[in-house]
């Protein structure tokens, strides 16, 4: 639990953990998991309390993945973290495990299930507003994918959140700027990300989502604030395997036996 | 119903800190007494169903004993993803309010019928499905929330319902409150939900007098098993309801019946007719109108 690694390292180890177990499972959403597994790598390793969670604590911190399908990525992440024993992570995909391609509840150190979008932020908010009424500080983490963003329910979230000044709040933005057919801005364009959010009541900071240092102090709150803080991460679809980098393809395409050989020894560099 | 349910929550909420009540910008002159006791638990989620639904969540997560509180089909179609993924799945404790069953908001149009809501709710295999006929099933409808855990679907009917029931009631999974009970009948009118009105009043009129007459206020695709146990005791069922035949109780009670092969059971029922009606008319004239006398 308290293991002392880098975040360099933790993302690392993470993202051939990932590939095994999408190469093995042979499923989709690779792309997903490592655009947004330097951020998941982060709060695991530096944000939140570990071990609060583990404990079930009534103050722990609370992280949820809303983009449900870049789950491998929580999944190892949390094996890293001892919260289960590693080799489970062989099974992901597989029959009878309780290790689905959307995240799952029933997974230790899981918090809330989702898979259909639109989702985790409202259910975060419920989170932070029951902390804030219960007088109980603790960190309420939802991570967003930029496609995402097109569900209503999101935005009727924020609005909630910023009328409520749900300050323990942060949403983080995996701006990979693609999403299921082509990109983001050419299937829905949502003009300034920032703008939106800023006129939704929200604190927006940008940072680049595949630099550790960055990741790490923008969870840092400015004490005075009194609105929620939303992160716009800056990433890049597939990052860490050239070949993926930016395309749309591995959204949906497992490596094959020689890529994925190709790309282990591309991440192990 | 709408009195009697605010009135009942304030005072089990006197009892549980926990208990929170939120509402979809509704419920002008009902929701006041709770609003004004309890303001740090009282929550206007304003026009925003999906928000409203999956932040409820959020809160019975950690702890918290939810109320959502709205009209018909708001909190429930909606808001349907979020009960099925964010409420059922998670099994949490919230407990759906909505007003207007059947249709009670007769002359304000098709968006204010409730006429296909438990058929949603009962695709979700943990929600508990409360449709109480009379004020006395709604105060032993909170009186059972406040004991026992969620998810649950609170359906009630306006205000000004009389009051059919003489006793307090019993209350428990599936069971049958009887109105009436004739001895060594085999004849039963089951209701669930204000079709209780309707039953009584029909059991006068027609020659009905030898019918026992029943409500079934809690039921469940759980609880089968206990209504299959009442429903072998009878040969003939009249059943009653104000909501479409297609996934409704009667369609319900036969799954059961078919389930647990209960034999020489004649069934027949009055549900309303699966169409659209695009005039304005008031409950009784839309009830007649669409098969529930």
């Amino acid at each position: 639990m308290n293991l002392k690694i880098s975040n360099k390292k933790l993302a690392k180890l993470a993202r051939l953990e990932v590939l095994n177990m999408i190469f093995e499972s042979k499923s989709a959403h690779i792309g997903s998991c490592f655009s947004c597994i330097d951020i998941i790598a982060v709060i695991y390793n530096k944000v939140i309390n570990l071990k609060k969670i583990k404990y079930n604590r009534k103050d722990r911190d609370i992280f949820i993945l809303s983009k449900g399908h870049a789950c491998a990525s929580l999944y190892a992440v949390l094996a890293l973290k001892k919260f289960f024993n590693k080799k489970n992570l062989r099974t992901f995909g597989k029959d009878f495990s309780p290790l689905m391609s959307h995240v799952s509840h029933k997974v230790p150190g899981v918090e809330f299930s989702t898979g259909s979008l639109g989702h985790g932020l409202p259910f975060a908010v419920g989170c932070a507003l029951a902390r804030k009424i219960s007088g109980i500080k603790s960190k309420i983490i939802v991570l967003l994918s930029d496609g995402e963003l097109n569900e209503g329910s999101n935005w009727e979230a924020m609005m909630f959140a910023s009328h409520h000044a749900l300050t323990n709040l942060t949403l983080i933005i995996d701006k990979n700027n693609l999403q299921s057919l082509t990109t983001t801005n050419k299937t829905i364009n949502m003009l300034s990300l920032e703008k939106k959010f800023n006129a939704f009541g929200l604190n927006c900071k940008k940072i680049d989502g595949h630099n550790y240092e960055q990741i790490q102090n923008a969870f840092k709150k400015k004490s005075n604030s009194k609105k929620p803080t939303v992160i716009l991460a800056n990433t890049i679809k597939g990052k860490g395997v050239k070949e993926m980098h930016n395309k749309v393809l591995w959204h949906y395409k497992p490596p094959s036996k020689e890529e994925y050989i190709k790309f282990k020894k591309e991440i192990l560099l | 119903m709408r009195t009697t349910f605010i009135n009942s929550l304030v005072e089990i909420a006197e009892k549980n800190d926990k208990i929170v009540l939120v509402v979809g910008d509704l419920g002008f002159n009902v929701v006041e007494p709770f609003q004004k006791k309890f303001p740090k638990r009282f929550f206007n989620a304003g026009v925003a169903e999906q928000n409203m639904a999956s932040f409820s969540a959020g809160l019975a997560s950690q702890g918290f004993k939810v109320f959502v509180y709205s009209i018909a089909n708001f909190p429930t179609f909606r808001c349907a993803e979020q009960l099925r993924n964010d409420i059922d799945y998670h099994k949490l404790d919230v407990t759906i309010v909505t007003v207007g069953a059947g249709y009670a908001y007769g002359n304000l149009g098709y968006s204010h019928h409730a006429v296909q809501d438990y058929g949603l709710i009962r695709l979700f295999p943990n929600f508990n499905i409360f449709v109480p006929g009379d004020i006395l099933e709604v105060e032993a409808s909170l009186n059972y929330i406040s004991k026992n855990n969620g998810p649950n679907y609170l359906r009630l009917n306006k205000n000004n319902d009389p009051k059919i029931f003489k006793n307090k009631l019993k209350f428990s999974k599936g069971r049958f409150n009887y109105f009436r009970k004739i001895k060594k009948s085999k004849k039963l009118i089951l209701t669930t939900g204000s079709a209780l009105i309707s039953a009584v009043k029909f059991s006068e009129k027609k020659n009905y007098s030898n019918f026992s007459i029943a409500s079934c206020p809690l039921w469940s695709p759980n609880y089968r098993k206990n209504i299959s146990k009442q429903l072998s005791n009878f040969n003939e069922i009249l059943v009653m309801e104000d909501h479409y035949l297609d996934g409704g109780f009667y369609s319900y009670i036969l799954e059961t019946i078919a389930k647990y092969k209960i034999k020489n059971l004649n069934t027949s029922n009055f549900s309303l007719s699966s169409k659209y009606n695009y005039f304005s008319a008031s409950q009784k004239k839309l009830n007649l109108k669409n098969g529930l006398i």
